[in-house]
């Protein structure tokens, strides 16, 4: 992955900064240019709250490369209080404990190695609040 | 704008064809095709193909087929709607007859995903789902259809059972049919015991990486009659979208753009669900099938599991779902499945579906539902008897 790639996503995954529509108050995350429910074009960024509810989950067994060394690992979607749902990877489990309903709280952690420039990335894992 | 028909149909064996290259599986079905209507010149080419580029390395895909299946300087191009590719290209055909630009368009889907690795299809396939905020956290397309089983699951309680009806009942289907890549029955239980990939789904909850290749050819009902040969009406045809990546849908346990794509045919061609006599739809996953017939308004919410389970979709069941064997058996070659599809249905209504597969009763009516991604676009048609 080229770096400019992963760089310019850095204020929504390093600072989960999302956006909320001026006109409509509808909320996005990641942020966008025009609001999908009232074309409004201005936003205002706002962060994220750092915890939210499992909504759903499943445990990947078979990845893609760059997951390999991960494997099985679980993925789930939660949801803020504020509505928006967001999707990653949840660590620091046991993975058959997982359960609908959960709370997560969201960990800056390296999320994969690039295969040919090396370059490191990173953004937010869920992890399981009773940790 | 003008009625459109289907007077040809080609598809080959598809499987894991080692021998075989991408131009050569398209030529095959498309030659079919052609031998099917008793013709050997079209006017134009439209191909589904989701990713020559990663799969075989070959982009600028509609000159080179249209080249090697001898039609050399026609219009020819390639249209993309990731999984729901073969089903877009029949689509633009139905546009371009029916506007009156051509009289005589060949609809084709290709997919070569063998010449890769499984990591490779992985990495091609996951490109359907948002790049930066699904995929780049490490999600597959089975971990996608495996959220929405969960969900599925736990707010209807759906059991194991339930769920594995569904590709014991395409298996039974496509083993009937000789073009399907994994034509042979399985139980129940092996379902329940094959490797896991995402929980909830094991493998064989998942449709295979297939080569394969499909095409028909669509020409108006009055040029159709001419030609006497036996011909399928196209009466509907929809397409919807929605967001790309899942966590940003309304439901987890809902295919909004299936809904909005079956509702918008069916409106076109004055019918009602109801009015199907079969349909074939996008079992990329055993979840899929189940949650597709409820946005289809096939079954109610939270019925669609507990109605394969029962039967209501089998071959002599009430609306008999996926009678070629579903992408779950039939194969999965992602651009030329929405055609695939189209082979099915239009085999049905002319009777001339092979070895027992063809349902009684002379079927008049049938539906196809072809989606791309974890279901961001859908695409489905309504084909009716002459």
């Amino acid at each position: 992955m080229f770096p400019s790639r992963i760089w310019r996503e850095m204020p929504q995954r390093y600072r989960l900064e999302a956006a909320v529509c001026k006109k409509c108050g509808k909320r996005y995350y990641p942020p966008r240019l025009v609001c999908a429910e009232c074309g409004g074009r201005q936003f205002d960024t706002y962060v994220l709250p750092e915890e939210g509810k499992l909504l759903t989950f499943t445990v990947i067994r078979t990845p893609a490369s760059q997951f390999s060394d991960l494997a099985p690992y679980a993925m789930g979607i939660i949801k803020f209080d504020d509505g928006l749902q967001m999707m990653g990877q949840i660590a620091d489990c046991d993975i058959d404990k997982l359960k609908i309903g959960q709370k997560m709280r969201l960990e800056f952690r390296k999320i994969q190695t690039d295969d040919t420039h090396g370059v490191l990335s990173y953004a937010y894992k869920f992890i399981p609040k009773w940790y | 704008m003008r009625d459109v028909a289907v007077v040809g149909i080609g598809i080959m064996k598809w499987g894991e064809l080692w021998r075989k290259s991408f131009r050569d599986i398209f030529t095959e079905a498309a030659l079919n095709a052609l031998d099917d209507a008793g013709l050997d010149k079209i006017d134009s080419l439209i191909v589904g193909c989701m990713s020559g580029g990663l799969f075989v390395g070959q982009e600028h895909v509609g000159a080179i087929l249209a080249d090697y299946i001898g039609q050399k300087n026609i219009p020819a191009a390639r249209v993309e709607s990731a999984c729901a590719s073969g089903g877009l290209a029949f689509r633009q055909a139905y546009i371009e007859v029916a506007s009156g630009m051509s009289d005589i368009v060949m609809a084709g889907g290709v997919e070569k995903m063998t010449d890769v690795s499984g990591d490779g299809a992985t990495y091609a396939l996951a490109t359907a789902a948002d790049q930066d905020y699904e995929v780049f956290h490490g999600v597959t397309f089975p971990g996608l259809y495996a959220m929405m089983a969960r969900a599925y699951m736990k707010k209807y309680k759906t059991t194991r059972k339930q769920l594995s009806a569904v590709p014991v009942k395409a298996h039974k289907n496509g083993s009937m049919n000789p073009f399907a890549q994994y034509p042979f029955p399985i139980k129940l239980e092996d379902v329940a015991n094959g490797v896991k990939v995402a929980d909830p789904l094991h493998i064989l909850d998942c449709s295979p990486i297939t080569d394969g290749a499909a095409a028909a050819i669509l020409t108006t009902v009055d040029i159709a009659k001419k030609m006497k040969k036996p011909y399928v009406r196209i009466t509907g045809t929809g397409m919807a979208t929605d967001t790309i990546a899942l966590p940003q849908r309304e439901s987890l346990t809902w295919l909004k753009s299936t809904e909005l794509a079956g509702k918008r045919a069916l409106k076109m061609a004055g019918r009602k669900i109801t009015d199907m006599d079969m349909v074939e739809v996008h079992d990329c996953f055993s979840i899929a099938e189940i949650i597709v017939t409820e946005s289809l308004g096939i079954f109610k919410k939270g019925e669609g599991a507990k109605a394969a389970a029962r039967g209501v979709t089998a071959l002599d069941g009430k609306i008999p779902v996926n009678p070629s064997g579903g992408l779950k058996s039939k194969g999965h070659p992602v651009g030329a499945t929405g055609i695939g599809q189209v082979v099915e249905i239009v085999k049905q209504l002319r009777g001339d579906a092979e070895n027992g597969r063809q349902i009684k009763g002379n079927p008049k009516v049938g539906m196809t539902q072809n989606m791309g991604g974890s279901g961001a676009s859908a695409v489905v048609h309504i084909l009716e008897v002459a």
